[in-house]
């Protein structure tokens, strides 16, 4: 039984479809901007998969691209979270809601 | 045949690391779940001759990034568990409905033939080995543009945390209500 | 050196708009000389470029393109240059030359100095627009463009309430000729499918049936009548009068109304085809010229015979273009520029000496005062009287000459004609006696006084032009019917009667019909006041009429003005204000409604918007596996 691709894909689609379910039901802005990495090492794990079943490097490439963005913006992220910590003195998206209509 | 054992011993603990996240009530339970999936696919990438992205993933993401999330979960309180129960409404339907109909998507795709993960290999590709030459060659001649516009994207993520940080404080509050 | 043409249209054109940023600060006098340095270099450039037309060269129109504006439709900004576009261009820029300088005086000391000279150069370069365009649309933008001229020059005075109404009633009878005048060009464009004139007039003979030609020349004759004042739309140009002398001179008078003239002469391709609209033409202008005629002789404001009396002119030149006599036309056109611009000008003059005085009747011997602007102004009442050998003369003659030889229908214009030489000079010697001869009847206070150099040596030099004019086409040398030809190829142009014995006898019996107005006019107005009233009784209700210009306001008021305005009333206050306002406010209603029942949806939520965003998403990706086939 060796392991193909597939296999890596089917793990990284797991790993995406649970970030995607945490965004959706936790109300805490950490836990979801975790969640958000969650999905963004799915997406890495897929391009080194594919660069591996392709004999490319650049799937290997992407990742460290991946990985800025992912850095960038956990950075400004988590400085939005703590300036409206700062004001609220809570981390909840639902108390968030001055745009509604 | 050590691939297939490493493969389901390093899918169980980063499936298990996931689902700390989303379930642990405590922010920090939450973050070392993340730490162990991030340490799980870094292994993984050894498997996968990936040298240079795994070290890197150990790095930034299980040294810098989970620091800076801990430190921030240290700064907003760590004792601040979450209610269990969904005070929006319909969203729990909602999500449930979503969540059937991808699995409903995905059990559709194993089991239809005319779905493939990757497009055809080439027969004789060779699995690239992610060493620290092999990566920066590329990295550093053909994708150089998008390189450097990584760099400035840091440089402006940067400055844009600290005028987030900085310029607020002796501000004056300005509270929407 | 024909690439320089386009420097004809841009150097108004330049003028104009350095003016308009520019004019304030340069005040009086220079602006002024800046625009009649712009058109004056317009006119060498002109005149340069019709070398080759003078010696015969130019055979077949040149063309200079400019910019492709909409190819498809043959409508390009492109410079047709031809014999006729030259004699235009001529006209327009020598005798607005003239003009422009003569303004320079007549308007010394108004506020708006430098505005009007802004308009006067965008005027010019609009009516070069006009003349020199080698298509119907190029044409149609200069023409709506004199019209905007025309209607800021006349309500130039804009305070004065009735040059405000003056302007606003030129725009709307020029309206009602635009629309004819689109229509023609549609109808040209839906036949030809261009509105080039070399693709139109090439093909006219084949693609045009007799019907729809009749069609295209009485559209186009609305249009023309509109422009060039004809019955019945001429009843904005007596109101033009408003507007500053030199505007009457330079628009009203020698360039912007024979534009009707022009596109007539211009369209002779389309009118050769269709001989009913031909005679339309030619009894429109009869018409006008009789009806112009006995009006302008009831008149006693100076400016208003004068206006009359162009409207009349037109009406011969209008006579002689739909008989076929395009030559006549252009001719008398260009003879009509020199000695109505110099009668308008000379008017000018008088109004400037009198302290803006414009009743003949408070006028009389200003000839010791004023004995330049007397003696120009007595030489073009002999010309447009047609004593030979002035320019009016030889025109009029040829235009009566086409006339006679125009078949039975041809003969009655040419009576119709001659009544309204005779009403023209006896008219003109009327005003011109009532003006300088006589005792003084000036109001107290009025100190006449000859007018500036500046302003009676335009007045001299048309003077000159109004006495030699004539001599480039008279029957024994027909020195402008050779130099128009090529612009007629393959045009049967009418022409008077070669026979010598013909023009003596039909010159013997014009002059006679002149001089017996003359007679007429000096006889009775060269006495007291008492007799013109005795003699005018004689008349009877008819003078009254005259006087009153037929009452056509009035008519047009109660016949058109009158229910227009009723049916705008229903139209605003039965249909715009219920139905079309109430569907727009009906609009903002449904989408205030809908909007304030959808606001719900935009709860603020992120986790809301993630669920709705994630399925958006799953829908896109279940679409793209179905349609890949991958279930």
């Amino acid at each position: 039984m060796t392991v193909t691709p597939g296999w890596y894909m089917t793990l990284a689609a797991v790993l995406f479809a649970i970030g995607l379910l945490g965004i959706l039901v936790r109300r805490n802005a950490l836990i979801m901007f975790m969640c958000v990495e969650l999905m963004l090492n799915a997406v890495n794990l897929t391009f080194v998969a594919a660069g591996r079943a392709l004999g490319l490097i650049d799937g290997q490439v992407s990742v460290f691209f991946v990985l800025v963005v992912a850095a960038a913006e956990v950075v400004i992220g988590l400085a939005i979270i703590v300036a409206v910590f700062r004001q609220r003195s809570s981390a909840s998206v639902d108390e968030l809601s001055g745009l509604s209509g | 045949m050590i691939e297939t054992i490493l493969f389901f011993v390093l899918a169980a603990t980063s499936l298990a690391g996931a689902i700390t996240v989303i379930a642990a009530r405590n922010p920090v339970h939450s973050a070392m779940g993340l730490l162990g999936t991030l340490f799980s696919l870094a292994v993984i990438y050894v498997v996968n001759l990936a040298h240079l992205v795994a070290a890197v993933q150990v790095i930034v993401y299980a040294g810098a990034v989970m620091t800076l999330f801990l430190f921030v979960i240290m700064l907003i309180g760590v004792d601040k568990a979450e209610e269990r129960d969904e005070t929006l409404p319909y969203q729990r339907q909602l999500v449930i409905g979503l969540a059937v109909i991808t699995c409903g998507l995905a059990i559709a795709l194993a089991t239809g033939s005319g779905f493939r993960w990757t497009p055809a290999a080439p027969a004789a590709a060779q699995a690239p080995n992610g060493t620290i030459e092999n990566v920066a060659e590329p990295l550093f001649g053909e994708w150089l543009l998008a390189f450097e516009a990584t760099a400035l994207l840091l440089t402006i993520a940067a400055a844009g945390a600290i005028a987030l940080a900085y310029f607020r404080r002796g501000a004056p509050e300005e509270v929407a209500e | 050196m024909i690439e320089l043409l386009p420097l004809v249209i841009a150097l108004p054109l330049a003028g104009a708009v350095f003016l308009h940023f520019f004019g304030r600060r340069i005040g009086e006098p220079a602006s002024g000389w800046i625009a009649t340095l712009a058109i004056g270099a317009a006119f060498v450039v002109g005149l340069v470029n019709a070398v080759p037309a003078f010696t015969g060269e130019l055979h077949h129109a040149e063309h200079v393109a400019i910019w492709d504006w909409m190819p498809a439709i043959g409508a390009s900004l492109e410079i047709q240059w031809d014999a006729l576009s030259v004699l235009m261009t001529l006209v327009v820029t020598g005798v607005g030359t003239l003009i422009h300088v003569f303004a320079i005086g007549y308007m010394h000391g108004d506020p708006r100095f430098s505005r009007f000279f802004t308009y006067l150069n965008l005027f010019a370069a609009s009516m070069l627009t006009l003349v020199l365009a080698g298509n119907f649309a190029m044409l149609f933008m200069g023409w709506e463009l004199v019209g905007l001229c025309s209607y800021l020059l006349i309500s130039f005075w804009y305070t004065k309430p009735s040059a405000a109404a003056a302007g606003k009633k030129a725009f709307v009878v020029n309206r009602i000729g635009d629309f004819g005048f689109m229509v023609a060009l549609m109808l040209i464009f839906l036949n030809f499918g261009t509105l080039s004139y070399g693709g139109v007039f090439e093909r006219a003979g084949e693609v045009l049936t007799t019907g729809t030609a009749v069609a295209i020349g009485l559209l186009l004759l609305v249009g023309a009548a509109g422009k060039s004042a004809q019955v019945p739309l001429y009843v904005w140009l007596p109101d033009a009068m408003e507007g500053p002398t030199p505007v009457s001179a330079l628009i009203h008078a020698a360039t912007m109304v024979t534009a009707g003239v022009y596109v007539v002469s211009r369209a002779a391709a389309i009118f050769e085809l269709a001989p009913a609209a031909g005679y339309a033409v030619a009894t429109v202008g009869a018409v006008t010229a009789l009806w112009a005629a006995t009006i302008a002789i009831g008149q006693s404001d100076i400016k208003k015979v004068l206006a009359y009396s162009t409207v009349s002119q037109l009406g011969y030149m209008f006579l002689a273009a739909g008989l076929g006599g395009y030559v006549a036309a252009v001719f008398h056109l260009m003879t009509h520029a020199f000695f109505k611009a110099l009668l308008f000008l000379g008017s000018g003059s008088v109004i400037h000496g009198m302290a803006d005085e414009q009743d003949m009747r408070k006028m009389g011997g200003l000839r010791k005062h004023m004995p330049t602007t007397a003696a120009t102004m007595g030489v073009a009442t002999l010309a447009i009287a047609g004593i030979p050998p002035l320019a009016g003369f030889w025109s009029k003659d040829e235009i009566l000459g086409v006339a006679f030889e125009g078949g039975t229908y041809g003969q009655v214009l040419w009576v119709v004609g001659l009544i309204t030489a005779m009403l023209t000079a006896f008219y003109m010697t009327r005003q011109w006696v009532m003006v300088f001869m006589g005792e003084p009847r000036w109001d107290d206070g009025v100190h006449p006084h000859e007018s500036p150099r500046v302003m009676t040596i335009p007045l001299v030099i048309l003077a000159v032009l109004s006495v030699v004019g004539g001599l480039v086409n008279t029957p024994f040398r027909l020195g402008l019917e050779h130099f128009l030809h090529p612009a007629f190829e393959g045009i049967d142009l009418a022409h008077p009667s070669e026979e010598m014995s013909v023009f003596a006898i039909l010159a013997a019996v014009s002059v006679l019909a002149g001089v017996a107005g003359i007679a007429v006019g000096y006889l009775v107005y060269n006495r007291p006041p008492a007799r013109w009233t005795k003699f005018q009784e004689g008349f009877g209700g008819l003078w009254t009429a005259w006087e009153q210009a037929y009452r056509v306001d009035d008519i047009y008021g109660a016949t058109i003005v009158k229910p227009g305005k009723r049916l705008a009333d229903a139209a605003a206050f039965k249909f715009d204000l219920p139905v079309i306002d109430g569907l727009v406010n009906g609009a903002g209603w449904l989408v205030r409604t809908v909007g304030s029942k959808l606001r719900v949806v935009q709860t603020g939520l992120v986790r809301n918007y993630g669920v709705l965003f994630v399925a958006g998403v799953l829908a896109a990706v279940i679409w793209m596996v179905v349609a890949g086939g991958g279930v």
